[in-house]
């Protein structure tokens, strides 16, 4: 690709361009091997891969060189190179006039938190429907990296797969098994990938305890100021392992003169974060990177606006698959109707606006009266789990709150943004066990945890430990509070499990309704629970009137028996219960079963508060 | 002082030349190579005894001229980025080179290195009548014809240059006390915009270029003086970049300020400029200058041609001092959702230790970027360049905070399109209902309430009199809300704490009181005694936030007894005692001890704070529920429409939440109004018909906290119109404002008056009085009894029941007992109660 060193014939714009439309194409993203189910010495080195991350922490923007002069070895001629999209540059030391400076942002990305199993298991099926599994010689790990002239193919390589589909090893075998040689062996030694040593020295920052999963610097080159910490993104670019990369950080010690006042500043630890192992934490240069709305793999890509056909396929089945989800709910929560239908509300809530600091849409549920026996709390997690395309699962334990880092914290001294468990991906469920709870003391850093928790609660928002300050981040985050007695958490509603259950046969009954439902209704409510959160929604003049009203009339009758806040509630609840049934704007119907459940709560909730007591 | 150019371009480093020596030019005659600074104060060496080399300092006058070094030009690739900035080497003052003679003042003193420009020589100057290649031979000639002359790659005229300095220095400057001349680049570009231009381009060049023009000026005034090194310059305020987010690789080797906040310092780096080598044979020594990083080892001991001999001595090599400081951008100029940028700065010298970490500073600096090597044994090169910056100059904006107000640091920048923006907007009538109701939208009327924090946090203006021994006087205005539960109180308070930049959110249960003022902690790294500040001393000239104000224990409330009038806050802990400002507005939240608010109740009686701190509020609003059947429909169509209102809507009806941070930021940095003849006027009247009001009952309504919160509020009503003049309308609305307030907390249930004394003392008059009464009836009551010593407690109470028409309360009966005992009657021990005397 001789044209591609030509800096002035705009090739580049055209060559994104290009990429970009082909990925618009229908079905066009799935020819692109993921790191996210592709183990990464299976990808090739300089292809194009697509990743689905959420971004964990953005660095200090890097200043590479955009254009340089490097002689070519055949014909010892000067020949201007690009270097975007690589890491490494083949040209001497000396920088010449005709280098060209150029910005660009790096972010380190980790896969969505909390994804839960069947969305990687369905969005890497997809992938091998598509791409059938040829047989892979991989090349590279034949080569050293001294004699790795990739680079100089990069080009063509680019233009050719595409077109051909990527190849790409998908194969179960294990690559000693398929390349029986010894350079296989010996990589694996060089750098430990993640599975084989779980990189004890290299804290790869999961946000969550126990995630696995390549992390990934994410090298962006335009528009970086629209990404946001926290978003969510399918990243499609150019996979960079150099070798040569991670060497800087190994040898750091040994052979840099220590008089070369650029590599005796940084700290071991923050070269260590910054560059770590490529092996371990590869390079991806953007081409494109797409904002995901949602992670569900069972939707089409398409907006649902774009996408009226599946729209209104979807709306008018919304009320039957609502039924039939309902009836799966309700034996899970002890035969308690009302129970599953706030719970379906709470699924499908989401903050949809903000009005200046207050978060409209959330709907924090708080699900006390639930037994202790059987472990019941981690079951029904288990079949949340299987519901929602991202989950975490928090035992409210004394040892817990006390020792779990919520709030991610900056690390100055690796000049890094430690993660904590509060760093979600937008919709995802947050499901605190308090039955864990037990008497005992909370220390300094368990009252900052609960302190986190509850104003993610009320204010949907984290406060991130900046050392001299504090940085508050918005979030989105569906929070579930299973407890015995009322949550020590404020939540947005509050609703008694009514056991149709008699507490002796309690722990038969709950062994008995682990049952698997099968695979194309679990789809079915997926699908259901994803685009009922996608949908718009709007009052008409008519239904605002005369909830206004019902509202004076209510306060007419008795002051006390509402509030504006309980008419926020009641306004959330009618939202929500409206998107449930697929209606997308709030009809009278609607209003008045909103009203009705409301009462059936509240009336539920003064009895219990007779019989216990001790509530204020 | 030519430079003879037998050697081209083998070398661009320039090296000392001595024009007395010419045997010592050419690559391979290191003895030439001195170090300028060798006398001085930082690398005082030992002369070398026995070496035969010219490399032996001797203090003579022909010998000066190898102080300074000399430019080495040389062909093709001297780019201004080109130009090596990873290795300071020395600097000299190119002021007696250009000078034939050098002046007797500058010959005395030494010249200092300056590492924070990098490139120590000055690159080589070209005669712009001349081309490019032939500029080896322009530079030889410099002084004489130097009005064409510019340093090569750049426009800079060294002569000009020189002159309109000097020129601007007399216009600008007057007194230098150390040897270092800060400048204001800002008084550089108001002198002459090109030179200006220059500096910010090309400050490798002209800042030595100033400093020759400024040794040049002082030393033909004060020849006689004795300076510890020559006069640096450190230009700041450059106007380049002020956001560590906008820097950009054009950036790069130009003169830039930026503001930040300091969060890592390493230790401090002797960095070598020179190395000392000695032949291990013959004792010769010689120096070898340190080029980017590396040292060129002699391997041949040119004296006695032994290989291989020569070792390096580590303490007579030459170091300077270095500091890597790690910046952050500050919390301020972030877009909201990202993560702070951090930049690496280099200091020198003296620079070295003069910040800490959680420092504010802006730092004025060269912008520098560095190719960084994959592997010094390889060819390839990671494409990245590590960038830092110099640091020239820093400048701490938060220094001042614990003495006075720091002008430069409040100043915000506002671009003219906002400022013009700002004025229209405060040209507008309803400007003050405009920004009232801008203040938290989603939160329902409460018209007064808004407009009284509005007026908080615009605050009054501030005065000092401490000159007259009076000390400050407040300017901030303090506000309670207290209220039923649920009536968005906290959301007004996060919102108002999301508002003001400087804001802190505190809530009363959580936080005691070394939380709000300040602790000493131990510093993990250092193990020094350190003090952190609390929410008070952090919310200076800001707001602090505190909800659940009547679940604070009793100890952290009497802090801030101190804070909201004195405005300061005393610190005796661990050694440390000081007084810190805490110049902020209190808002604070209050719920009634009962669950709900009992409006048979005084506010003090229903939140139970201690009346002392409430009249330390100018403003003690009541957020209750009107229960009344309009306000519920406004409400309910308040809260129906935010959920539905697409954001565009929202945006149209409102004003942008950064329009109004920008108004108030705007109007607090300059507007400071000044109370107009009427407007006093007003002011008395409206304070003595306050005092009259309550004459007439024998009950006081009004103190002098009251009229100095009058005029607080007319102020800062005053800075809502942008007014530099208190005029009646503000007095009007300070007033009205202050009513409402009163009306609403300070009504006796009793009588439905207005009381002040309720808010002052804790007890409206009427029921001091009856006080009194049942006092004396009881009283009456003892005497009736006769001779009796001791009496039981529950006896008395029933039997003043009885004699009393109106209902005796326990309470009461224990206050009147309490009254008794004051006045030394009776005593009271457990259940019985004896007479005295």
């Amino acid at each position: 690709g001789f044209i591609f060193n030509n800096p002035n014939s705009g090739w580049e714009a055209k060559a994104v361009e290009f990429f970009k439309d082909h990925l618009k194409e229908k079905d066009a993203h799935t020819w692109v091997p993921s790191l996210n189910d592709v183990p990464l010495h299976y990808l090739k080195p300089n292809s194009l891969v697509k990743f689905r991350c959420l971004i964990q922490d953005m660095f200090d923007p890097e200043f590479y060189m955009g254009v340089y002069e490097a002689v070519d070895p055949s014909t010892k001629a000067k020949v201007l190179r690009c270097g975007k999209y690589k890491d490494v540059t083949e040209c001497g030391v000396r920088s010449l006039p005709n280098t060209v400076t150029a910005e660009r942002q790096t972010f380190y990305c980790v896969p969505i938190p909390g994804e839960n199993p069947w969305v990687k298991e369905i969005s890497s099926s997809c992938l091998a429907r598509v791409v059938p599994s040829t047989s892979y010689a991989p090349t590279r790990q034949k080569r050293s990296y001294e004699e790795d002239d990739d680079m100089d193919d990069m080009d063509t390589q680019m233009q050719r797969e595409p077109h051909t589909g990527m190849s790409c090893c998908l194969s179960p075998q294990s690559p000693t098994e398929q390349h029986g040689n010894g350079d296989c062996k010996r990589r694996e030694t060089e750098a430990p990938s993640s599975q084989t040593a779980p990189a004890s020295h290299l804290d790869l920052n999961f946000p969550l305890p126990g995630e696995k999963g390549p992390s990934c610097l994410v090298k962006v080159y335009e528009d970086w100021d629209g990404f946001k910490l926290n978003d969510t993104l399918e990243v499609f670019g150019i996979l960079s392992v150099s070798p040569a990369l991670s060497a800087l950080a190994d040898k750091k010690d040994a052979s840099s003169s220590l008089l070369d006042p650029t590599e005796c500043m940084e700290t071991a630890e923050e070269q260590r974060v910054h560059s770590p192992p490529a092996s371990l934490v590869p390079r991806l240069h953007v081409l494109y990177a797409k904002p995901l709305p949602h992670n569900n793999p069972l939707l089409p890509s398409a907006t649902l606006e774009d996408n009226s056909a599946f729209l209104s396929s979807t709306l008018s089945e919304m009320a039957s698959v609502r039924a039939e989800l309902l009836t799966f709910l309700t034996p899970i929560l002890l035969g308690d109707a009302l129970a599953a239908e706030y719970l379906i509300l709470h699924l499908i809530s989401n903050v949809y606006s903000r009005r200046d600091v207050l978060p409209l849409g959330k709907f924090t549920l708080n699900l006390s009266g639930c037994p202790t026996v059987a472990s019941y709390t981690e079951r029904f997690y288990q079949i949340i789990q299987q519901l929602v395309p991202s989950s975490y699962y928090l035992g409210m334990s004394l040892q817990n709150m006390n020792q779990m880092r919520f709030v991610p914290k900056k690390d100055y001294s690796a000049n890094r943004l430690v993660s904590g468990a509060l760093q979600l991906a937008r919709n995802t469920s947050l499901f605190l066990d308090e039955t864990q709870l037990e008497q005992g003391q909370l220390d300094t850093a368990g009252v900052r945890n609960v302190t986190a928790l509850g104003n993610l609660i009320t204010w949907q928002k984290v406060d991130y430990d900046f050392n001299y300050h504090q940085m508050e981040f918005p979030c989105n985050i569906n929070v579930l509070i299973a407890s015995e007695g009322r949550s020590l958490l404020p939540s947005d509603c509050q609703i008694h499990l009514q056991s149709q259950i008699t507490p002796p046969h309690m722990e038969e009954y709950l062994s008995s309704i682990h049952v698997h439902p099968q695979a194309s209704q679990l789809n079915k409510f997926r699908m259901y629970l994803s685009v009922a959160r996608l949908l718009n929604y709007s009052i008409s003049d008519e239904v605002t009137k005369s909830v206004e009203d019902d509202f004076v009339d209510m306060r007419k009758d008795d002051p006390q028996s509402i509030s504006a806040e309980d008419l926020h509630r009641m306004l959330v609840v009618a939202r929500l219960l409206s998107l449930s049934l697929g209606q997308t704007s709030l009809s009278r119907d609607s209003w008045l079963r909103a009203k009705h459940i409301e009462l059936l709560r509240r009336s539920r909730m003064e009895q219990h508060t007779c019989v216990n007591g001790n509530e204020p | 002082m030519s430079s003879p150019t037998s050697t081209p371009g083998g070398r661009k480093r320039g090296r000392n030349t001595n024009p007395s020596t010419p045997s010592s030019e050419g690559p391979t005659s290191p003895p030439s190579q001195r170090r300028r600074g060798q006398d001085s104060s930082t690398g005082d060496l030992m002369p070398m005894p026995t070496s035969p080399a010219t490399d032996m300092l001797s203090p003579a006058a022909p010998q000066d001229n190898s102080l300074l070094s000399s430019p080495r030009p040389s062909g093709t690739n001297l780019l201004p980025n080109e130009v090596d900035m990873s290795s300071p080497l020395m600097y000299g003052t190119p002021s007696s080179r250009v000078e034939g003679t050098p002046r007797s003042g500058v010959r005395g003193t030494p010249a200092r290195q300056r590492p924070d420009l990098g490139s120590v020589r000055k690159a080589p100057q070209v005669d712009l009548q001349s081309e490019p290649p032939s500029a080896d031979g322009a530079v030889t000639s410099e002084s004489n014809t130097g009005q064409r002359l510019v340093i090569w790659g750049t426009d800079v005229n060294v002569g000009t240059c020189k002159e309109k300095f000097q020129r601007k220095v007399m216009v600008f400057i007057s007194v230098v006390g150390d040897p270092v001349l800060n400048v204001n680049c800002l008084h550089v570009q108001s002198f002459d915009a090109e030179l200006y231009r220059q500096l910010i381009c090309y400050p490798q060049e002209v800042i030595p270029t100033f400093d020759m023009a400024v040794n040049e000026l002082f030393f033909e005034r004060f020849p006689d003086s004795i300076l510890e090194f020559q006069i640096q310059v450190r230009p700041y305020n450059a106007l380049k970049t002020r956001n560590m987010r906008n820097l950009n690789p054009e950036d790069i080797d130009q003169l830039i300020t930026i503001s930040g906040m300091v969060i890592r310092t390493s230790q401090l780096i002797p960095e070598m400029q020179e190395a000392f080598f000695q032949c291990q044979v013959c004792a010769f020594s010689t120096r070898v200058e340190v080029d980017r990083g590396r040292i060129a080892e002699p391997s041949v001991c040119r004296n006695c041609n032994t290989t291989h001999s020569l070792a390096i001595v580590h303490n007579r090599s030459v170091f300077s001092d270095k500091q890597m400081v790690k910046i952050q951008e500050s919390p301020e100029d972030m877009p909201a959702g990202q993560t702070p940028h951090t930049t690496i700065v280099y200091a020198h010298n003296d620079l070295v230790d003069k910040v800490q970490p959680g420092d504010r500073i802006n730092i004025t600096g060269v912008y520098r970027a560095v190719p960084m090597r994959a592997n010094p044994r390889q060819s390839n090169v990671k494409s990245v360049y590590k960038t830092h910056i110099d640091a020239i100059h820093f400048h701490k904006t938060d220094e001042k905070r614990l003495h006075g107000l720091d002008e430069d640091a409040e100043q915000k920048l506002f671009t003219e399109d906002r400022v013009q923006t700002l004025k229209e907007l405060a040209a507008k009538p309803d400007v003050y209902e405009r920004l009232s109701s801008a203040l938290a939208p989603s939160i329902y009327e409460h018209e007064d309430i808004k407009k009284g924090i509005l007026l908080q946090l615009f605050g009054g203006a501030r005065k000092d009199f401490s000159q007259t021994g009076r000390g400050n006087f407040r300017a901030d205005v303090n506000i309670l809300l207290c209220g039923d539960p649920g009536t968005s109180k906290s959301q007004l308070l996060q919102y108002v704490y999301n508002l003001v930049p400087r804001g802190q959110y505190t809530s009363g249960k959580g936080s005691s009181a070394v939380g709000l003022t300040a602790y000493v902690m131990r510093d993990p790294e250092t193990r020094q005694l350190v003090l952190q500040t609390g929410a008070l001393v952090l919310s200076d000239n800001g707001i602090c936030c505190i909800d659940e104000f009547d679940k604070m224990s009793d100890s952290t409330r009497s802090v801030l007894h101190e804070v909201m009038e004195q405005q300061t806050l005393s610190i005796a802990k661990a050694g440390i005692i000081c007084q810190l400002n805490a110049r902020t507005s209190v808002l604070a939240a209050a719920n009634p001890i009962e669950s709900q608010w009992n409006p048979k109740k005084t506010t003090i009686e229903n939140i139970q704070l201690p009346h002392t701190l409430l009249s330390r509020f100018d403003l003690i609003f009541l957020m209750l529920d009107p229960q009344d059947e309009a306000y519920d429909r406004r409400l309910a169509h308040h809260l129906v429409s935010l959920y539905y209102q697409s954001e565009e809507q929202i945006e149209e009806e409102f004003l942008d939440m950064a329009v109004l941070r920008d108004y108030i930021a705007y109007a607090r940095t300059y507007i400071n109004p000044r109370l107009s003849e009427e407007a006093s006027q007003a002011l008395i009247e409206a304070y003595v018909d306050m005092r009259k009001i309550g004459s007439g009952r024998g009950m006081v309504s009004a103190y002098p906290r009251q009229l100095e919160s009058l005029i607080r509020l007319a102020e800062a009503h005053a800075k809502v119109r942008f007014s530099e003049k208190v005029e009646t309308i503000d007095v009007e609305e300070a007033k009205r404002l202050h009513r409402e307030a009163l009306k609403q907390s300070a009504t006796d249930p009793r009588t439905g008056f207005v009381d002040i004394s309720i808010l002052t003392t804790g007890m409206s008059a009427t029921a001091r009085k009856r006080k009194e009464e049942v006092a004396q009836a009881l009283k009456k009551l003892i005497q009736a009894k006769g001779k009796t010593p001791a009496m039981k407690y529950q006896q008395l109470l029933e039997d003043l029941r009885g004699q009393s028409e109106n209902a005796i309360t326990k309470e009461l009966f224990d206050e009147a007992l309490r009254a008794l005992a004051d006045e030394d009657y009776l005593t009271v021990t457990g259940k019985t109660v004896r007479l005295l005397a």
